[in-house]
């Protein structure tokens, strides 16, 4: 009875179609648009390899770059074996 | 002697509008004064015939030139009323993989050459035939409809378009329907915007004298009296540089809008 009345009056705030349909979308373009094309994915892992090799010796072979999409959100996921850390970078002053 | 414009008519999703959007394109143009060729790239599944009602006059299509078999302007056929808008049939019993892009490439080139216009209608899907038909293409006319499938597979269109280096597409939203947006049960079209990014060409409403132009083969921009006839207008003289407002298409035109105005009433 007092839904019947809210909604008569107005108070309850269902969720249109509309917007239903927008934040539908909203989710399900954030997954589409999370590729990278494979020249861009490519460049992005050398010029990681190169940063990341000035510090740490990691394994170039097994390492991992992509996006993960499993919520509304994108990260860029890196699984980077290291084989050894550089003596210089070590935490030693 | 300056090159035409080509531009390509797509949407990723079928049955979104594609078809009749090209031809009411290329007819609303033609009846501004340049002139258009309007090509059937949707190998195998002829149908911009049927909407300009050319069907019988077909003799030569889009494969026989490209295959060398007749000359372009043999192929091309001429609209019965609008004498500078012209038609380039696709092929009927052959399938997509009969022209590659390149083809496709110097056979628009060609069409530039004598027309002010080159109106290329793309078969729906992201596959060879799409490929095909936007390789010849300077710009993109995306259709879509208010409805999540339509607007995702735009949003993956303009992506693609992008990446073939065909950018800043622009949007039609086609089938909009007023009294719906207005109680909240269709995406408007600034929703639409707020997802896609990109610069809004037009916006037509859903209008049954849609079906009736396509039933008689007589394009909706040659009726005087059709809503989504004179949004095409609009839409060609947009094209062409002019300033035309969008604003009207929006409002409802159901009996209540009608009495409104009949009176003098503005519900703006």
């Amino acid at each position: 009875m007092m839904e019947f009345l809210a909604r008569l009056f107005g108070r309850v705030e269902t969720e249109t179609s509309r917007e239903c349909a927008r934040n539908r979308l909203r989710l399900v373009l954030v997954q589409d648009r999370a590729t990278l094309s494979p020249h861009v994915m490519e460049q992005l892992k050398s010029e990681l390899i190169e940063v990341i090799s000035r510090y740490l010796d990691i394994d170039e072979g097994d390492m991992r770059v992509e996006l993960d999409t499993s919520d509304a959100s994108v990260a860029l996921v890196a699984s980077i074996p290291v084989k050894e850390i550089k003596r210089e970078s070590a935490g030693a002053f | 002697m300056m090159s035409g414009t080509a531009i390509v008519v797509t949407s990723g999703k079928g049955g979104v509008g594609k078809t009749t959007a090209a031809a009411n394109i290329g007819a609303g143009l033609a009846m501004s004064g340049p002139t258009v060729a309007l090509v059937d790239a949707d190998i195998g599944l002829r149908n911009l015939d049927l909407v300009l009602g050319l069907e019988n006059r077909i003799v030569y299509d889009l494969v026989d030139v490209v295959e060398g078999a007749c000359d372009v302007q043999k192929a091309l056929v001429r609209h019965k009323h609008i004498d500078n808008l012209s038609l380039l049939p696709a092929a009927q019993s052959r399938d997509k993989t009969a022209v590659t892009p390149d083809q496709m490439k110097a056979l628009t080139m060609t069409l530039r050459e004598s027309f002010d216009f080159v109106i290329l209608d793309c078969p729906a899907g992201i596959e060879q035939g799409f490929k095909n038909a936007i390789s010849g293409a300077d710009k993109a006319i995306v259709v879509t409809t208010p409805e999540m499938s339509a607007v995702r597979d735009a949003d993956r269109i303009i992506g693609m378009l992008e990446s073939e280096q065909i950018r800043d597409p622009w949007l039609i939203v086609n089938r909009i329907r007023p009294d719906m947006v207005k109680r909240h049960d269709m995406m408007n079209v600034d929703d639409l915007l707020d997802f896609l990014k990109v610069e809004l060409l037009g916006v037509v409403p859903d209008d049954e004298s849609i079906i009736v132009s396509t039933n008689r083969g007589v394009p909706a921009v040659m009726e005087e009296k059709s809503r989504a006839g004179r949004a095409f207008r609009d839409i060609a003289a947009r094209i062409l540089g002019n300033d035309v407002p969008i604003a009207a298409m929006l409002e409802p035109d159901d009996w209540l809008a009608r009495f409104a105005k009949w009176l003098g009433i503005s519900r703006g």
